[in-house]
């Protein structure tokens, strides 16, 4: 029984192997589907809305829904565009992202959305929450400002029991995710480290180490992010 | 072709923007060129003395001077442009943002270990400041702003291209590398 | 405090799915969890502790403080606003010397808002140590605090009378009331007490009964419809070890109690459904998601399934069919609308927060613990019963075509018979307001907050009811139509609630914002469109609302309206249908508000803001003008 799959991104005859996301799938030809939440590696958890899609007229995210024979998927249109920009500004004011003073800032992920979608400036008021900062760990800092609750640390950062290290705490506008006080107490430098890399914004910081990357040496300085993506075709 | 008339301010902003606006370098002749200035710190001309063409904004607005100068632009200018993350977004001075003004007093005059002598306790309420305002406030958010040039500073290029753009009226140029936000 | 908290974790075999019982055992000990609490939990559940946190905090019914010897959980939807909610609660707070969100000073009374908690025929109402208190007045409140601070049980206090039907039953006793005022098929009272079970089981085959229920056409009446036959051959299709049956009783939606109503007085008959359902699917395992603010009828439920199961209808091969093996557990949430959502309810289920999940793979191919699980509404579980024991026919004979059969609807708000209405689909709604006895009707909610809201402008005048659907969770947008929209699937579609408003209600300041305040408080969260946009489109609709609108403000709502659509489930999705849908039907009530000639206002108030550092710094205003 074969195993590809084909199906059409804009117009665009992609080629997937069964079980693959639209995501992946995207990416393996050529195709960036702008994502923030999804991290390779981790079981995908629409919480950003990102990679948002258009499928028999209905909105899915890409991360998270396997690609099928035959779909029709509109991606790169100005109504999805739209939507995506206007997820980026969301974050933005939801939280407080002072960019000039932020160690990721270069190596951000929001950020770098944001540049690739030419945001100037959100199109809804900066709400300035009031948020708070958590550096009670010996090696991290958890910097409530900046989180988007993307929970690809509460995924990412386990024990050896599968215990997690981050959860969410509350729900709605007032959620926010937390660093368990014990496990932070102990947390090993490796693991400590790998939390830092695997926060998209500057939310985890790794203690004593910051602005390490001259400006114009950082990620995504100089291209955009996807256009790694998008080059290897 | 008339040259245009440029205003430009800094409100709470670190002069960094107008800086960074020097760095055109010898595109400056260029610029004189296509442009006169008006109210400005550039040419030191303290009033505005006729209606402006393009007015640039440095800085948020984080007392009652900030709100009246703002307001003051808006008057006087056609265009009216944030530039720099302080005029977008309120920039560092917004950190402040999240406490209570009655906290930030106490720690700048009273608390703070770079205070020094304050031994009275004297809080500034000298009738000639400016007062100042609950929290830092981008522009936008007190008066209408027609365009954005984000970055702390703003790119030398950004700002270089958004006045060429606004002075020819042709269409403006966004390579990759000048839209950034540190 | 840890001894008893092992005790009670070891009750569940230190089950970390069973989490929220745990927690519910712990409050109904102490009142909250506290930190050391959670520790114990951690270990006893080898979990990390902000996981246990996790739960303990989304839930509203739970607290991490210690509350009060009574906990007074007042109602907020907006029929209780309608019928003098804020007399109640100024009363309340005064009574009990505290403020809505505290716990009194001598430790008696926590007060609290909750919302929609299905009572809106009889509001405002509040919950107090899980028993419910119905239509409110200052006068009541005084008596029920009166009495509560002189020692008598909450039991003494409240029951001048109990409720009507079974509501008076020794193992509920509440001074709820059914409203039943019109019964067609669903309630009509012949009903014989497990007939199919007993009879027809039996007769047919699992195929059978699935084929009875496809053949007539019965869609789930929780609101979005979907073929229950088909849910239930999908179910059956997948291979799996265990199958599941879960009776979605959250009933969250503001403005129905039809699914309270059912529970009360037909509860045999939903059961009756699950284990139809159960058969007709090969399905062991059972389990009712029940509202918290339904606990009242948890003793009384669980007696009806004591009785089924000594009378062999639930246990092991139940009414002598072989190998038909299949018993039901009562769920109780903790106050959270999104766990009606059947995969948010399905990971509360498991005892975790209930946050939808991602679609594909759907309930019925991976749902409770993995297994394939079938969720239906307590109202479709019911007339299952009804279509297997007189046949898909005889069912087809009522309804329209594309929708068939019966719906309860909950009438609540500018009516004088507020309650239950048994209705065939195809009723128009101008026989909904006539039986109801609603003759001033500027709008009316179909579906809750996430539903239709329906104008009636000068009905008398024009003659005609000027008609539109709010927007699917689809996205599509459905053209204005006239005159007596009928309630259907495919005009109409409801969940059920129906509320109506008279032309003295301010549409926007009341209705529209107690809506979104809803949608506010319930978001689970985790999409960045629906944690973040309610919020700013209520501050939007602020701002057009105290006169410092501008006519790209309508805009901007409309444009920020079909953002949202890209949520997670049905609670993003529709969050925003409160405003969109006003401005599509009442867009004259925005452009009174708005400045027909100012482009740009953005509410800046020198005088206020600069009002705290002032003061702090000891100096007058003076505001110099430019
Ligand atoms: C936010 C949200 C809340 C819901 N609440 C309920 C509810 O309280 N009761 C219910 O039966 N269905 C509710 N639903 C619908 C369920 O997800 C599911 O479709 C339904 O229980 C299936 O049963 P049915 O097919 O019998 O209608 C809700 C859906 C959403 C998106
Ligand atoms: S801390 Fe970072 S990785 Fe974790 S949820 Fe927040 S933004 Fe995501
Ligand atoms: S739409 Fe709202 S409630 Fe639903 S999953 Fe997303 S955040 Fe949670
Ligand atoms: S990347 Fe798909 S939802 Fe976040
Ligand atoms: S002063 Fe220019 S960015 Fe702050």
């Amino acid at each position: 029984m074969s195993t590809t799959i084909r199906f059409k991104i804009d117009g665009k005859e992609i080629i997937a192997e069964k079980g693959q996301t639209i995501v992946e799938a995207a990416k393996a030809n050529g195709v960036y589907i702008p994502t923030l939440c999804n991290f390779e590696g981790l079981p995908p958890k629409g919480c950003c809305r990102m990679c948002t899609v258009k499928l028999n007229k209905r909105y899915m995210t890409a991360c998270t829904t396997p690609a099928a024979d035959g779909m029709e998927v509109e991606s790169d249109t100005p109504e999805i565009n739209d939507f995506r920009k206007g997820i980026i500004e969301l974050l933005f004011v939801s939280g407080n992202h002072f960019c000039p003073a932020c160690e990721k800032s270069g190596n951000c992920e929001l950020q770098a959305l944001a540049y690739r979608f030419k945001m100037m400036v959100p199109r809804f008021p900066f709400l300035f929450p009031q948020k708070g900062l958590d550096a009670s760990s010996p090696k991290l800092i958890k910097e409530q400002n900046r989180c988007i609750m993307c929970k690809r640390c509460i995924k990412a950062i386990k024990d050896d029991e599968g215990r997690s290290y981050f959860a969410y705490q509350y729900r709605g506008n007032k959620l926010e995710v937390i660093l368990d006080k014990k496990l932070g107490k102990e947390i090993s430098d490796a693991l400590a480290r790998k939390a830092m890399d695997t926060c998209p914004v500057g939310s985890i910081i790794y203690k004593e180490l910051g602005y390490y990357q001259p400006i114009g040496k950082r990620k995504y300085d100089k291209e955009p992010i996807g256009s790694d993506i998008e080059v290897q075709q | 072709m008339e040259k245009k008339i440029i205003a430009t301010t800094s409100l709470a902003g670190c002069f960094g923007c107008h800086m960074s606006f020097l760095d055109i370098d010898e595109r400056i002749l260029d610029l004189i060129e296509l442009v006169e200035f008006n109210k400005s710190p550039i040419d030191d001309i303290k009033n505005f003395t006729k209606q402006v063409d393009i007015g640039l904004i440095e800085g948020g607005c984080c007392n009652s001077e900030n709100i009246e100068l703002l307001k003051l632009f808006r008057e006087n200018c056609n265009i009216l442009v944030s530039f720099g993350e302080c005029a977008i977004m309120g920039g560092l001075p917004a950190l402040r943002n999240g406490i209570p003004i009655e906290e930030c007093l106490q720690e700048a005059y009273i608390d703070g270990p770079t205070v020094g002598e304050n031994k009275q306790k004297i809080l500034p309420n000298n009738e000639e400041l400016p007062m100042l305002l609950d929290k830092v406030y981008p522009c936008h958010e007190i008066v209408k702003i027609d365009y954005f040039l984000p970055g702390c500073p703003p790119r030398a290029e950004l700002i270089w291209n958004a006045l060429v753009a606004l002075v020819t009226g042709k269409e403006m140029e966004l390579p990759y590398e000048v839209v950034k936000f540190d | 405090m840890k001894d008893k908290i092992i005790k009670i974790t070891s009750r569940y075999q230190n089950d970390r799915h069973r989490l929220m019982d745990i927690l519910i055992d712990i409050h109904d000990l102490q009142g909250y969890v506290s930190d050391t609490d959670i520790e114990v939990l951690a270990q006893q559940l080898g979990m990390s502790e902000v996981e246990i946190n996790e739960t303990v905090t989304f839930y509203h019914f739970f607290s991490k403080k210690p509350r009060g010897k009574y906990n007074i959980f007042l109602n907020n939807s907006i029929t209780a606003f309608m019928r003098g909610r804020e007399k109640v609660k100024k009363t309340l707070e005064e009574e009990c010397g505290t403020k809505i969100g505290s716990v009194s000073p001598d430790g008696l009374f926590g007060l609290y808002s909750t919302s929609c908690m299905g009572m809106n025929d009889q509001g405002p109402s509040a919950i107090i140590n899980d028993k419910v208190f119905t239509n409110l007045t200052p006068y009541r409140v005084r008596k029920l605090i009166a009495d509560l601070k002189s020692g008598k049980t909450l039991d003494e206090a409240i029951y001048e009378s109990t409720g009507d039907g079974n509501n008076s039953d020794p193992d509920v006793r509440s001074m709820v009331f059914n409203n039943i005022r019109k019964r067609m098929i669903l309630l009509e009272r012949n009903y014989k007490k497990f007939e199919v079970i007993r009879n027809l089981l039996i007769k047919h085959s699992p195929d059978e009964i699935v084929g009875i229920v496809e053949e007539s056409n019965l869609r789930g009446r929780g609101g979005a419809g979907f073929p229950t036959g088909l849910k239930w051959r999908f179910g059956r299709r997948v291979e799996a070890d265990h199958r599941v049956i879960i009776c979605n009783a959250d009933e969250g939606e503001p403005g129905t109690f039809k699914d309270r109503v059912l529970l009360t007085e037909f509860p045999d008959l939903v059961f009756e459904g699950m284990v139809i359902a159960a058969y007709a699917t090969s399905a062991d395992i059972g389990l009712v998601y029940l509202r918290y603010e339904y606990r009242y009828l948890y003793k009384y439920l669980n007696r009806i399934l004591d009785e089924m199961r000594k009378q062999n209808l639930l246990g092991e091969n139940i009414a002598g069919v072989k190998h038909f093996n299949f018993d039901i557990r009562i769920q109780l949430g903790a106050g959270a609308y999104v766990c009606g959502e059947e995969s948010a309810l399905i990971e509360s289920l498991e005892g975790k927060r209930g946050e939808p999940r991602d679609k594909p793979p759907f309930p019925v191919q991976n749902g409770y613990l993995g297994y394939p699980t079938i969720v239906n509404n307590v109202e479709t579980l019911a007339a299952a019963v009804r279509i297997v024991k007189n046949g898909a026919d005889w069912f087809k004979g009522f309804g329209t075509t594309d929708s068939l059969g019966t719906k309860l609807l909950s009438v609540s708000g500018d009516c004088k018979f507020p309650g239950i209405y048994e209705v065939e689909w195809g009723t128009s709604i101008r026989e909904v307001m006539e039986m109801s006895g609603a003759d001033d009707v500027q709008a009316i909610q179909v579906g809750g907050p996430s539903g239709v809201m329906i104008s009636v402008k000068d009905i008398d005048s024009l003659g005609t009811t000027d008609l539109m659907k709010w927007y699917k969770p689809s996205g599509m947008m459905v053209a204005q139509k006239t005159f007596d929209r009928r309630l259907s699937y495919s005009d109409l579609p409801t969940g059920g609630s129906i509320m109506i408003f008279n032309s003295q209600r301010d549409l926007l300041n009341e209705v529209v914002m107690n809506f979104m305040d809803f949608f506010i408080e319930e978001s689970c969260g985790s999409c960045s469109t629906c944690r973040n946009l309610p919020f700013l489109m209520k501050k939007k609709l602020e701002k057009i609302v105290s006169g410092h609108g501008v006519r790209k403000d309508i805009d901007d709502l409309l444009n920020w309206g079909r953002i949202i659509k890209v949520s997670r489930c049905g609670l993003g999705q529709t969050a925003a249908n409160p405003v969109v849908s006003s401005i599509l039907n009442f867009r004259y009530l925005y452009e009174q508000h708005v400045k027909a000639m100012a482009d740009f206002d953005n509410v800046f108030d020198m005088e206020k803001s600069v009002e705290a550092a002032n003061n702090f710094v000891g100096r007058k205003t003076i505001l110099h003008h430019v």
